[in-house]
C-alpha cells in the first residue's frame, strides 16, 4: 500500500467538481489526514475542463506527484486529461449510464467502476448530487469511514436545510452501497485516520487571515484571478474588527484608496495579479516617493498581458523589483508555503511601517489556489508581534517640529526613517507628494535637497538590511556538492523531491528563499557547490539572474512555463538530467 | 477642532505660482473659508489632489494633504475618508484631472457617495501644459491641440453626476466670492458627496470663457424659482447648454452617506500590539 493516496475528481466547470473535492478534502482533514489538494481550471463559468485533486497521507504532504490513485470521472475527456498519471491497479469511478460515456473503455490493468451515479442520486433525492454518489463510492473504494464525510456534508449544506443535508447523506451511502454490493475486489487503497486535528486552507485564506493577524483594516482591490479570493475572504470578516473591504472600480482606484487609507493611519492592503500590477504601477511611485506604507500583493499567473489567468507561472519578479518609473526603494517578500503565506503578510506590515515604503507581496497561483492540512498550531497567534514604526503622537510631535512649529515628515533621520504622523494629530498638517520635496513634503527642485532626499530614501533599505533578518529556509544534506535553489511555491515540491534523490544515492542541498529584496547573501553557499541549480516557473530564469549577478557565478537553471506547476518527481528527474550536463565555465 | 480658528489659518507661507489673475486663486480661498465657517482646522482636514494647476493646491492650503498622480485624486480620499472619517476631507481637482483621466473614479465617487467635498477648478483648457483642450472645451475652441476645434461636445459633468446617482450637484464662479464660498460650505455640510463645479477661469490661454463672459451670462438659481430637492428642475438646468449656472443644482435630502450606511465611524489606525484576542478563532474557522 503507498503511503499517499492521490484522488482526482474531473469534468465540466459547473459540475461542482470544486466544491465535491473540498468536502472530500476536509472530511480526509478531519478525519486527522494530511491533505494537498490542486486545482485544474479553465478561465470560464461553464464547460471546458476542471479538476480537482487530493494527495492525502498521514504525513505532512505539500506538493504534487505524477499519479493518481483513484479518479472520479464525470466525462470521458476526464480520463483522456489524467491518462499519464493514471497507473496500472487505478481505480476510475464514472458513470456508464451517461449517454457520452457508454463508449468509456478502461485500459488494461485498471479498474473501472461503472457507478449509475445519476440514478442512485435521483434516489436519493436529486441528480445534482451525483457527485456525492461518487463520494459515497471512493470511501468504500479506500475503506473510509463515511461518518468522517457526513460531518463535512453537514458542514457544507446546514444552510440549506436538514433535508438537503439527509439526502446528501443518503446520496453518499447509495454510492458506497452500490460498490460494496456490485463490485467484489481489494483495492488496496485503505486510509487510515488518526486522532490529529488540522486545518485546512489555502494560499490565499492562509494570506488573508496574516493580514486580520496583522491588524489590517482597510483592503481594496478589482477582482482577478487568482487574487480575488484574498478579497472574498476579507470580506464580512475585516468589518468585524472595524476595518472595510471595498471592490474598486478599477485596480488604477483600488491602490489609490490603499495610499489614502495608509496615509490615514490604517494598516492597508491590495492584491491584484500581473495585469493589474501593471496598472498600479503608476501609483505604486508614488507610495514610495511619499513614504507611505503599503501591501501590494501579487498573486502571479502566467503573463505576459492577459497570458493564461488561470494557469501557475513566476514571471512577475522582475516587475516587483524594477517596476515603476525612476529609482524606487521597497521591498519584495515572496512566501515559499502556504503557512509562509501567513507569516510573511505579517512581516510584510511591519516592514512597510517601519520603513515607511511599499512592500511587494509575491504569491503565485499555485500558492494560491491549493490547499494544505496544518495543525492549527502552525498559527500560533501569541507568536504575532505589530511594529508600527515611528509613529509620531500629540504628546512627541514638538520634538520633530522645526522652529516655525511646522512638523516635518521627511526629515533626513541619519536611519533614513522620518517621523509619521496619522492626520487628525494636532500640530501634524503637513503636505504629501510624489513631486521632490523637502523635509517639510513641500516641492523643491533644489539640488543638494533632491540628494538628501532619495539618499534619505535608500538609506531605509541599507538600515533594513542590517536590522532585519534575510534569512533563508534550508533542507537536505548541507554538505552536499549538488546545490538547489528556489523561491515561491516551488519549495513543497522541491522538498519531496529530495527523497526522490535520495533514493539515487543523490545528495542535495536545497535552498529556499523567501525573500528576493533584500535577500539573503548566498555567495558562500554556491561557491561551496560543484553545481548550482536554480528553480523556478518562468522561462529566463529571473531569480537565477538575480543570483548570478549577486555571485558572478554561472547558473544551471530548471525552468518550467507550461502553466502547471512543478511535481516532485518530475522536479527530482529534471534536475537528475542537469546534474548530467557539464557546469558551465565560472564567469572570469 | 478650536472655535477661533479663520480661514487663514490655512494657508501656508508659500506663495502660489499661478499666473496673476488666476480663477484658482478665488477658487481656492472660498474652500478654505468654506472649511473655518463649517468648524474645521488645518489638523482635522485632509486635502487631496491630483495634477495639473489644481494640484498645487495642497502646497498652499495648510492641512494635511496629499498630492498624487493625475486623475486619481477620488479614491485617495475616500480611502482616507473611510480609514477615519472623523477627519474633513475635500478633493481639489481640474477639468482634466477630473472629467478625462478621471472620469471613471468621478462616476463611481459620485454613486459611491462617501461623505466627503470634491472641488472641480473648471476652466475648460489644459493650462499647466500650456494650452490644449480639455473635456469641457467648446466644440469650436480652437488650441494647439484642437487648431479647428476638437469637433466632439464637451463633457457635461453636471448631467454625469446626476446620471451616476449625485447626492449633491453645484456649481459656482470663483469670482463671485460670497456665492461660491456659500455653495462650497452647503457641500461639505451635506451628508455624503458634494460636488462643486467652479468656473476657475484660465486668463493665459482660454480667451473665450473669461470673467466677463461668466459675469454677463451666469444666473444665480437661488434668484430663480429653481427647488435643488426636486430632480425635474435639476434635470432641466443641467441639460439647458444654453446657459450658465450657479448654485445647488440638486441636493437629495434622504441622501445617507456610504461610510454612514456601512457602519464606518471610527479611525482605523489603532491596532492592537499583537494579533487580534480572538485570532485563533480565525484558524478554527478552517477545520
Amino acid at each position: 500500500m503507498p503511503a499517499d493516496l492521490n484522488w482526482a475528481i474531473g469534468g465540466e466547470a459547473g459540475d461542482g467538481i470544486d466544491s465535491t473535492g473540498k468536502i472530500f478534502a476536509q472530511a480526509l482533514s478531519r478525519a486527522g489526514r494530511h491533505v494537498f489538494t490542486s486545482k485544474d481550471f479553465a478561465s470560464r463559468i461553464r464547460g471546458g475542463y476542471t479538476a480537482y485533486k487530493i494527495r492525502t497521507s498521514v504525513d505532512q504532504v505539500e506538493s504534487v506527484v505524477d499519479r493518481l490513485d483513484i479518479l472520479i470521472a464525470l466525462t470521458e475527456r476526464t480520463i483522456d486529461e489524467n491518462m499519464d498519471e493514471l497507473h496500472e491497479g487505478s481505480v476510475i469511478i464514472y458513470d456508464g449510464e451517461r449517454t457520452t460515456m457508454q463508449d468509456v473503455e478502461i485500459p488494461d490493468g485498471m479498474v473501472g467502476l461503472d457507478v449509475p451515479l445519476k440514478s442512485l442520486a435521483e434516489d436519493a433525492g436529486g441528480a445534482i448530487m451525483r457527485n456525492i454518489v461518487a463520494l459515497g463510492a471512493a470511501c468504500e473504494v479506500t475503506n473510509f469511514p463515511i461518518e468522517n464525510l457526513d460531518e463535512s456534508l453537514d458542514k457544507r449544506f446546514k444552510d440549506k436545510g436538514q433535508a438537503i443535508v439527509e439526502n446528501n447523506k443518503e446520496a453518499a451511502r447509495l454510492g458506497q452501497e452500490y460498490v460494496a454490493e456490485e463490485f467484489d475486489h481489494d483495492f488496496d487503497y485503505d486510509v487510515e485516520t488518526t486522532d490529529n486535528d488540522y486545518v485546512l486552507l489555502n494560499g490565499n485564506e492562509a494570506l488573508g487571515m496574516g493580514a486580520i493577524a496583522a491588524g489590517c483594516r482597510f483592503y481594496s482591490g478589482y477582482p482577478i484571478t487568482p487574487a480575488t479570493s484574498i478579497m472574498e475572504y476579507l470580506t464580512g470578516r475585516l468589518d468585524s474588527y472595524g476595518g472595510k473591504v471595498v471592490q474598486a472600480e478599477d485596480e488604477l482606484a483600488a491602490i489609490n484608496m490603499a495610499l489614502g487609507a495608509a496615509r490615514a493611519g490604517a494598516r492597508a492592503m491590495t492584491a491584484t495579479s500581473g495585469a493589474g500590477i501593471d496598472l498600479m504601477t503608476e501609483t505604486f511611485g508614488l507610495v514610495a516617493q511619499s513614504e507611505t506604507p503599503l501591501v501590494i500583493t501579487d498573486v502571479q499567473r502566467s503573463g505576459p498581458s492577459t497570458g493564461m489567468p488561470t494557469k501557475q507561472e513566476q514571471g512577475d519578479l522582475n516587475m516587483a523589483l524594477y517596476g515603476g518609473h525612476g529609482e524606487v526603494p521597497r521591498f519584495v517578500v515572496a512566501p515559499t508555503s502556504i503557512s509562509e503565506c501567513f507569516w510573511k503578510t505579517i512581516e510584510a506590515f511591519n516592514l512597510a511601517e517601519k520603513y515607511q515604503t511599499p512592500v511587494f507581496l509575491v504569491s503565485d497561483l499555485a500558492m494560491s489556489v491549493s490547499e494544505q492540512t496544518f495543525p492549527p498550531e502552525v498559527f500560533d497567534m501569541d507568536e504575532v508581534e505589530i511594529d508600527r514604526g515611528k509613529v509620531v503622537d500629540e504628546d512627541s510631535i514638538s520634538e520633530w517640529q522645526n522652529e516655525k512649529e511646522q512638523f516635518q515628515p521627511h526629515f533626513p533621520a541619519a536611519d533614513g526613517v522620518s517621523p509619521r504622523t496619522f492626520p487628525g494629530t494636532d500640530g501634524g498638517a503637513h503636505m504629501t507628494t510624489g513631486l521632490e520635496h523637502d523635509e517639510l513634503g513641500r516641492r523643491t527642485e533644489d539640488t543638494d535637497v533632491r540628494i538628501e532626499q532619495v539618499d534619505k530614501r535608500q538609506q531605509k533599505v541599507e538600515t533594513a538590511r542590517e536590522a532585519e533578518e534575510w534569512d533563508y529556509r534550508e533542507y537536505g544534506d548541507t554538505d552536499a556538492d549538488t546545490l538547489v535553489i528556489s523561491w515561491g511555491s516551488n519549495e513543497g515540491a522541491m522538498r519531496e523531491a529530495l527523497g526522490f534523490l535520495d533514493e539515487k544515492d543523490i545528495d542535495v542541498r536545497f535552498i529556499s528563499v523567501p525573500y528576493i529584496f533584500p535577500r539573503p547573501d548566498l555567495s558562500e553557499e554556491i561557491e561551496a557547490a560543484d553545481d548550482v541549480i536554480v528553480v523556478e516557473c518562468n522561462s529566463t530564469g529571473q531569480f537565477a539572474d538575480l543570483l548570478e549577478h549577486d555571485t558572478l557565478t554561472r547558473l544551471k537553471r530548471v525552468n518550467k512555463y507550461n502553466g502547471v506547476r512543478f511535481k516532485a518527481d518530475e522536479l527530482a528527474a529534471e534536475i537528475e538530467d542537469k546534474l548530467a550536463e557539464p557546469s558551465e565555465v565560472e564567469a572570469e | 477642532m478650536s472655535s477661533d480658528i479663520r480661514f487663514t489659518d490655512f494657508k501656508t507661507d508659500k506663495q502660489p505660482t499661478w499666473c496673476p489673475g488666476c480663477g484658482d486663486f478665488g477658487t481656492m480661498n472660498g474652500m478654505m473659508k468654506a472649511l473655518a465657517n463649517t468648524g474645521n482646522d488645518p489638523d482635522n482636514t485632509f486635502v487631496v489632489a491630483g495634477i495639473g494647476c489644481s494640484g498645487k493646491i495642497g502646497t498652499y492650503m495648510r492641512s494635511y494633504a496629499l498630492h498624487g498622480v493625475h486623475g486619481r485624486a477620488l479614491p485617495v480620499g475616500i480611502g482616507t475618508k473611510l480609514a477615519n472619517p472623523e477627519l474633513e476631507v475635500m478633493v481639489a481637482g481640474g477639468d482634466g484631472d477630473g472629467y478625462s483621466i478621471g472620469a471613471g473614479h468621478f462616476i463611481h465617487a459620485v454613486r459611491r457617495n462617501v461623505d466627503m467635498t470634491y472641488v472641480v477648478m473648471d476652466n475648460r483648457i489644459y493650462g499647466l501644459t500650456k494650452g490644449q483642450a480639455s473635456p469641457t472645451s467648446r466644440e469650436d475652441f480652437e488650441t494647439s491641440t484642437s487648431p479647428d476645434g476638437p469637433k466632439q461636445p464637451p463633457v457635461n459633468p453636471l448631467a454625469l453626476a446626476l446620471a451616476a446617482g449625485g447626492t449633491f450637484i453645484a456649481q459656482s464662479f470663483s469670482s463671485d466670492s460670497q456665492r461660491h464660498t456659500e455653495i462650497v460650505k452647503e457641500a461639505i455640510e451635506h451628508d455624503g458627496f458634494g460636488f462643486v463645479n467652479v468656473y476657475s477661469p484660465c486668463v493665459t490661454f482660454n480667451d473665450v470663457d473669461t470673467y466677463d463672459y461668466f459675469r454677463d451670462t451666469i444666473v444665480d438659481l437661488s434668484e430663480t424659482d429653481h427647488d435643488p430637492t426636486d430632480y425635474d428642475d435639476a434635470k432641466s438646468a443641467i441639460l439647458d447648454a444654453d446657459k450658465e449656472y450657479q448654485g445647488v443644482i440638486y441636493q437629495d435630502e434622504g441622501s445617507v452617506p456610504f461610510d454612514e450606511r456601512e457602519g464606518l465611524s471610527e479611525p482605523m489606525h489603532d491596532i492592537p500590539d499583537g494579533a487580534p484576542e480572538d485570532a485563533m478563532d480565525l484558524v478554527r474557522e478552517f477545520y
